[in-house]
């Protein structure tokens, strides 16, 4: 039998472009460059759309960790203080251990958050918490554990020229590294979800749990590996953030809660879990990203950006269609 | 007596909070410098009745397996509002604490609206509104400051015969006059049945629509009332995004220690209430026992993440494992 004669539906690629919340979604990307276009003529020069991407990769690899938590059913609330926990302990980590320490930096931070992720699904998967209230704890301890490291240790807080040059540099025609990361990391998620055998179980976790279990997949496995991936790609994101802002700070993943879990949704994944695809997150983190940035051109005031923010959330979601009724 | 050990097992969260707080509080009496005066009493209950108004609110939702991440937003929203509205005469004052509870209660019929009729998930929907919230807090008061009615803010604040803490009885009154009429009421029942089962109750002819636009719109209530008093405790309204998403992790805690199920339909506000005076008493705990404040942020996590993880021990009660993912 032949490739072509394979039904439509089975190709992926042409699968995405039937989902309302996707086309939805890039439409309002278009709207939104095109009505700052006509405020100002810089929003649709390739210098301003590279830079927006450059910012967007950051939130895009603290959202592609997130979807995989989303997709499963459950929250990760730790991300705050995951992506302050590695930028803190990369740097930390270059100033303890001098050469060396510059190199394993990056692999550490990422390492730290990887173990909290991996905290959170044992909690999750064996002693079976709401992940909401599991991940929020873990949210504090880790808070309550960086104030002791900075304030007990006071350690080196600046990035290492490597995490610069990761976040910032622009080394390939011009395109910054921190957009090619997103890619790779994006590749990867791609990958992981529809060409994996763990991809299909996430989906199947996501839809019914017990089903899958009957079915023999291993699902407190999937869970566990599923916060893991959260945990290390928030701490990898703080690594580069590190890196953008040339130092690590208190507090410095707080911004990036909300927009992650909203990117998420506003890609078409469902907050239940079992369904969404990666192109809508793509679509999602980069009108997230240009949402807020137009606001910030057009020099809007916090609370009118608030306001706004919450509104377009909304609106969005209720465009893409009520939930099902639940009373068949 | 079989009556009485059913009632014990119907409300074995809600008695483990309270006997966990009174061993608490009394730890924290007996080791503090001055001891239990009226004044002692006074602070610890103000500021443990912030926590406990916004716990009551965010139990309300939840009991409809529900959640309300704006409580906090709107208990900032409160205490901006009445910063600038409840000013001037005692009158003036009142008209305006009439005010701030009526935006309350609408910024929670809103959240109630947009889950009831829009259909949209309550996480995601009180995350966005939240924002709103925030954004309209920070409009009317961008930066820290205001004033507030200061007969009705020391009397609030202070003591019933010099001894009583005026705040506890108002939490006391909202207790009798909002939570237990609510709790009988035939949509106070309805709101247990949804969050038992949602399907079950709709074919069982229960008002689900009303009963959750009447949860999320009592949750605001609760949660504007919560910002009163934190106007009054401070004299002035701050929009503090910290502060309010302390409060709206704060009250997901303490409902969950008060032994409500955050799978709904089990549990009530006054769990929540202990739930809160657990919280601050461990905050007023780490204060008397001198500890580093470097710890206590660190204390304060892994307290909060074992509190909630007694949940588990649902865990060993499942005879089956299937049950485990219901």
């Amino acid at each position: 039998m032949s490739e072509s004669k394979l039904p439509v539906s089975t190709i992926p690629a042409l699968r995405f472009a039937f989902d309302r919340s996707l086309v939805i979604a890039f439409a309002c990307i278009i709207l939104m460059l095109l009505g700052g276009a006509l405020y100002s003529r810089e929003f649709l020069s390739p210098e301003y759309l590279l830079q927006q991407l450059q910012i967007s990769a950051f939130l895009g690899i603290i959202a592609s960790g997130a979807m995989m938590v989303i997709l499963i059913g459950h929250i990760d609330l730790s991300i705050p203080w995951t992506v302050t926990l590695g930028a803190m302990m990369a740097t930390a980590v270059a100033g303890w251990f001098g050469e060396t320490g510059n190199l394993i930096a990056i692999p550490v931070g990422i390492l730290c958050g990887a173990m909290v992720g991996l905290l959170n699904g044992l909690g999750v998967a064996y002693l079976r918490l709401p992940s909401m209230i599991f991940t929020l704890g873990m949210n504090a301890v880790v808070q309550g554990l960086m104030v002791l490291h900075t304030g007990g240790f006071a350690p080196q807080d600046h990035a290492t020229d490597a995490m610069h040059f990761l976040a910032v540099g622009r080394p390939i025609f011009g395109i910054p590294n921190a957009l090619l990361i997103w890619v790779v990391v994006g590749a990867f998620t791609i990958f992981l979800l529809t060409r994996t055998a763990f991809g299909r179980r996430v989906y199947a976790v996501g839809n019914r749990e017990a089903a899958a279990y009957l079915s023999g997949v291993n699902t407190n496995a999937v869970i566990i590996w599923c916060f893991v991936l959260s945990g290390a790609a928030a701490a990898f994101a703080g690594v580069l953030l590190a890196g953008y802002s040339t130092k690590a700070y208190q507090a410095m993943g707080d911004p990036y809660l909300l927009p992650a879990i909203a990117a998420v949704v506003l890609g078409g994944t469902n907050i239940l879990g079992g369904r969404g695809n990666y192109l809508g997150t793509i679509a999602g983190v980069i009108l997230i990203t240009l949402l807020q940035s137009i606001l910030a051109v057009m020099q809007m005031p916090e609370a009118g950006r608030q306001i706004i923010y919450g509104v377009v959330i909304l609106v969005m979601l209720l465009a893409y269609g009520r939930g099902e009724i639940d009373r068949k | 007596m079989n009556d009485l050990r059913h009632r014990i097992h119907h409300n074995g969260g809600l008695l483990a909070a309270i006997g966990l707080f009174i061993v608490m509080f009394i730890i924290y009496v007996s080791n503090h410098p001055v001891g239990l005066t009226a004044a002692v009493a006074t602070t610890a209950s103000n500021k443990a009745v912030l926590l406990a108004l916004v716990a009551m609110a965010q139990t309300l939702p939840v009991l409809t397996r529900g959640l309300d991440l704006s409580v906090g937003m709107v208990f900032i929203l409160a205490n901006c509002l009445a910063s600038v509205l409840v000013v001037g005469t005692i009158g003036e004052g009142f008209a305006g604490i009439a005010l701030v509870l009526g935006v309350g209660a609408l910024a929670g019929f809103i959240n109630g609206a947009i889950i009831v009729w829009g259909r949209l998930q309550p996480i995601i929907t009180t995350l966005a509104t939240g924002a709103v919230y925030y954004g309209i807090a920070l409009y009317v008061r961008p930066g820290p400051g205001g004033d507030v009615q200061s007969d009705i803010a020391d009397f609030a604040t202070g003591q019933l015969f010099g001894i009583i803490p005026t705040a506890l009885v108002v939490l006391l009154a909202i207790v009798l006059i909002v939570w237990l009429p609510y709790r009988n009421s035939v949509l106070g029942r309805a709101a247990y049945a949804v969050g038992s089962n949602e399907q079950a109750a709709y074919m069982s002819g229960v008002p689900v629509q009303r009963a959750k636009l009447l949860a999320y719109t009592l949750a605001g209530l609760l949660a504007a009332i919560g910002g009163l008093m934190l106007t009054f405790n401070t004299y002035s309204g701050e929009a503090s995004a910290p502060i309010a998403s302390t409060y709206t992790l704060n009250s997901i805690a303490a409902v969950v220690i008060g032994g409500t199920s955050l799978f709904g339909g089990w549990g009530s506000a006054v769990g929540s209430i202990f739930g809160a005076f657990v919280l601050r008493t461990i905050e007023d705990l780490l204060f008397v026992f001198d500890l580093d404040p470097l710890w206590q942020p660190l204390f304060q996590g892994v307290v909060l993440l074992a509190a909630v993880s007694l949940g588990a021990l649902r865990v060993l009660r499942i005879r089956n494992r299937l049950e485990l993912f219901a």
